[in-house]
């Protein structure tokens, strides 16, 4: 009688402090947001919608607005996502239906080691070899022969939204890469051979059983990595110049949300600075939850129907 | 007609071919770049120096990323001693007890959690401890990496924990072990690989975040041997040489960039290992 108490009590805690445990991420996630909400008050109150409106960023007379960061954000990370989108999908394609198996195998573990390098890294190689690389080559090459757009005006400086932009995909391709993969591969085989049945040849199988079965999958990727590529901070704050100024010019320096928080954060001169950049670090947690939901709204539209196993 | 639309399919099938070929070469043509790179110049600045000396001032050949190295090994700990066990327990209450709207609510959460920018999570950090405490210090910064390996040692363990059969918990709960000693001897113990794949993946990841640690853990050129202080770490150093302007640091940025390298493959590599054997 004694012992079947003891058991019970034993069950009981285990199960309040498993409890315990799995509640605290519900509660690290709610006081996340809300001291996010909290300590950017000051700049919400203070600049209201202005603040993304407004260019004019300046802590002397702590006036501050976020249009320029919003507009590098933007930018980098949708020129970042339309360059990487179709390599990835191309790797992705080559990967699963191309391929010999080992191939397969040892070319997505090295898209798999291209994912595991740390971000501070792809930003060392950046500025120390990308970007003189890109102001001695690139760059002169691009104002000599398409000069009169007005993407590629002004003087080379390397340090740049391109560099940005250049940077961002390789860091965003491993992640859209792999998650097309996966979809892909979650495509019937029975679907692939009755392309090939009816005669397709290897590139009319892709397009009209793997694609069409894979796009919102692969839709669900591209956003995904989308939501990465805007919460970036390290390796774009390295190469793209840190200048808050929205110019057409893809040679000029320019500046993003994560990084001016995180080069002003540390020394922020005012309250109504820190709340600033506060505001700031909300904007980018709201845009990349709502990216973030999409990407799994679209990915799970797809694991449901494979699930339910009709196309 | 038909032989020459035959021609024509045949045609666009070896350029699409070619063309997937081509994407492949040029998203792993940067890998090989940035690898040259790392290890050439990496090789280069790595002595034995460069293991047990903290960094010199610039104009001084030399120096190394002692304090750093230490300093990652201090925080990635102390962040492990905390995201670990809430981590694998969280995940025990999910598969074992959860199902209902609040477990949802938590999957939820740590899906979320793990699709923050880092940059924010140092944000919070700094509201939370650096304010109160009224100084930069290593415990925020562990408290940063923590708040990140939470959610990827939880969904780790939690899909190893699902992959045991409900019959071995049946059959000890059918020997009379009760329900926790159960979870933990025999559910937890059967899923152990699966659940070390998982730390040793988070371990991976935090190493080499350095957005959380800027305000938090802050940095530090010399030794620090207390919590509540400034304290180096590894990826912070990496970035604040890399951008300033000094060969010698930058010499000593690609070293570390290798160090760096080299424990998150070897950390990759034991992960994959592990998860293989099991099967």
């Amino acid at each position: 009688m004694d012992k079947t108490a003891t058991r019970k009590n034993g069950d009981g805690i285990f199960r309040a402090l498993t409890m315990l445990f799995a509640f605290s991420i519900l509660i690290i996630l709610l006081i996340m947001a809300g001291e996010m909400v909290w300590e950017s008050l000051p700049s919400l109150r203070k600049f209201g919608w202005g603040f993304i409106t407004g260019s004019d960023w300046d802590a002397v007379q702590g006036s501050f607005a976020a249009l320029p960061y919003l507009y590098g954000s933007i930018v980098s990370s949708i020129l970042a996502i339309l360059l990487a989108t179709p390599l990835s999908v191309g790797t992705a394609l080559f990967i699963t239906e191309l391929a010999p198996h080992k191939v397969g195998v040892v070319t997505a573990s090295l898209v798999e080691l291209l994912a595991a390098i740390p971000s501070v890294i792809y930003g060392l190689w950046g500025i120390l070899v990308m970007t003189p690389w890109l102001q001695t080559t690139i760059e002169p090459f691009l104002i000599k022969h398409l000069g009169f757009l007005p993407f590629f005006q002004g003087a080379p400086y390397g340090v740049s939204m391109l560099a940005a932009v250049f940077i961002l995909m390789i860091m965003i391709i491993p992640i859209i890469t792999s998650i097309t993969k996966e979809v892909l591969l979650a495509v019937p085989q029975s679907q692939k051979e009755a392309a090939f049945a009816l005669g397709a040849t290897r590139w009319e199988m892709i397009r009209m059983a793997v694609i069409p079965y894979g796009r919102s999958g692969i839709l669900g990727a591209v956003i995904l990595g989308l939501g990465r590529a805007i919460g970036e901070t390290m390796a774009v704050t390295m190469v793209i110049g840190n200048t808050p100024q929205i110019s057409l010019s893809l040679l000029s320096p320019a500046y993003t949300m994560p990084s001016v928080i995180a080069n002003e954060f540390a020394e922020a001169t005012s309250k109504l600075h820190t709340a600033s950049l506060m505001e700031i670090g909300l904007i980018l947690l709201v845009v990349t939850l709502v990216i973030n939901f999409m990407a799994r709204l679209l990915l799970w539209s797809v694991t449901r129907r494979w699930k339910g196993g009709t196309p | 007609m038909t032989l020459r639309s035959l021609v024509m399919r045949r045609a666009t099938n070896l350029s699409a071919t070619l063309l997937m070929g081509l994407a492949t070469l040029m998203v792993l043509l940067p890998l090989g770049i940035i690898f040259y790179h790392i290890i050439k110049m990496g090789f280069s600045s790595i002595n034995p120096g460069f293991f047990t000396s903290i960094p010199k001032p610039p104009g001084e050949a030399g120096g190394g990323m002692a304090n750093g190295m230490a300093g990652s090994a201090v925080m990635i700990g102390m962040a492990s001693l905390v995201g670990v066990p809430v981590g694998i327990f969280g995940a025990i209450y999910l598969t074992e007890y959860g199902g209902g709207r609040l477990a949802t609510a938590i999957r939820f959460s740590a899906d979320v959690l793990s699709g923050i920018p880092s940059i924010i999570t140092g944000m919070v950090a700094y509201t939370l401890l650096v304010v109160p405490m009224k100084g930069f210090s290593a415990l925020a910064g562990s408290f940063a990496l923590a708040l990140i390996m939470i959610p990827i040692v939880l969904r780790t363990t939690e899909e190893q924990l699902k992959m045991v059969p409900v019959s071995l918990r049946e059959a000890s709960l059918a020997l009379g072990v009760p329900l926790w000693r159960t979870s933990l001897k025999v559910t937890l113990r059967s899923a152990l690989t699966g659940v070390i794949t998982g730390i040793l993946l988070a371990v991976a990841r935090v190493a080499g975040e350095t957005a959380p640690l800027l305000f938090t853990a802050l940095g530090n050129q010399f030794w620090s041997n207390k919590l509540t202080e400034p304290m180096a770490a590894l990826p912070l150093q990496i970035f604040n040489f890399a951008i300033a302007p000094y060969e010698d640091w930058h010499r000593l940025a690609w070293g570390g960039a290798l160090v760096l390298v080299v424990l998150m493959f070897t950390l990759s590599l034991a992960a994959r290992w592990l998860g293989r054997s099991k099967h």
